[in-house]
């Protein structure tokens, strides 16, 4: 019982946290529109806006990875822990 | 059905120190050495400086990009880390590009990852350490000495993102499609299942629409993530150097 009950918290653990995961994407979206934006007023610029895109992009891809991170850790390394300490 | 999501396996233990494991990683990162200085042996190899071959267009088309690359965002004062930098591009895109054979990818272990940016991280240390010891000290009390605590989270928050922007990635790659497949056999049990004999248990909707997720996965995210992490590595070494603000 113990088993089943540390499992399933630590799947929804898992799924919520990465909830996080509408922060990036958001936050992304908005990063790519403005790129477009500049993109359209200054054709000439594309190279140099689309490489700043995609770093600035990995930098806000940050927390959203960090999400992942503790939903992998609830998946496959929490359960094992817990249900050891038992 | 089951499905299974394992870490690097251990091939086996060296007996002495108390037993050192060797694991998928040590291997494959030493077969990703290999082959990249197979590829440098046979790139160089034979250079000209009239009628070159194919292969020393390809060998300085490479060298230029990242000089320039390089150049670009950091200035001509830091030209020196080019072969760092490139090091880490070719180590980071070679380690993704073994996973296509079915290899274990050395970048889906954090251990990788966090030696790679530990290495970044000294050089940055190296870089602020310039000036002198106790300046590079004083700069953690910068703008207040209230923020102190807070400068030290962020000097070491650096490396750790480093790290694990990259094994994010590489490990969500590996998850989602070990997680496409096993569904791909339930659909195509599903929906096949029917079939006479062994027709009906050979899972067909397998073919080839995982090979498109190989493409995202395994080409153009690892190809984006070996840049982004020589991208920030020159970043973070350029913004470190302490003589550049004045």
């Amino acid at each position: 019982m113990e088993r089943a009950i540390i499992m399933a918290a630590a799947a929804l653990g898992a799924g919520i946290a990465m909830i996080a995961g509408i922060g990036p994407g958001i936050g992304e979206g908005y990063a790519v529109g403005k790129a477009l934006e500049a993109i359209g007023r200054q054709p000439e610029c594309k190279g140099q806006v689309t490489s700043t895109l995609i770093l600035g992009c990995a930098m806000a891809e940050t927390t959203g990875i960090y999400a992942l991170i503790i939903a992998l850790l609830l998946m496959f390394v929490a359960p094992g822990v817990f249900i050891g300490n038992l | 059905m089951d499905i299974s999501i394992n870490g690097a396996r251990i091939l086996f233990i060296i007996p002495i120190f108390g037993g050192i494991t060797v694991t998928e990683t040590q291997v494959n990162s030493v077969l990703v050495l290999i082959l990249v200085f197979a590829l440098c042996k046979f790139l160089t190899h034979d250079m000209r400086v009239r009628d070159i071959s194919k292969r020393q267009i390809i060998a300085e088309y490479i060298v230029t990009k990242v000089q320039s690359l390089v150049e670009a965002n950091m200035g001509g004062k830091f030209m020196n880390f080019t072969p760092f930098i490139i090091t880490i591009l070719a180590a980071s895109v070679f380690s993704s590009f073994i996973s296509l054979i079915g290899l274990y990818p050395p970048t889906a272990d954090l251990n990788t990852l966090i030696g790679w940016s530990l290495a970044v991280f000294v050089l940055i240390t190296a870089q602020k350490m310039k000036t002198g010891f106790f300046r590079y000290l004083r700069g953690f009390t910068r703008p207040y000495a209230v923020l102190t605590p807070f400068n030290i989270i962020s000097e070491v928050s650096t490396p750790v993102s480093m790290a694990f922007r990259h094994f994010g990635n590489t490990t969500s790659g590996v998850v989602i499609s070990t997680m496409l497949y096993a569904a791909l056999a339930v659909l195509s049990n599903l929906l096949l299942g029917w079939l006479p004999g062994a027709l009906g248990s050979i899972p067909l909707l397998q073919v080839g629409l995982p090979a498109v997720f190989s493409i995202y996965f395994d080409l153009f995210s690892g190809c984006l993530q070996a840049f982004l992490f020589a991208m920030l590595t020159m970043l973070y070494i350029a913004t470190a150097d302490p003589t550049a603000e004045q």
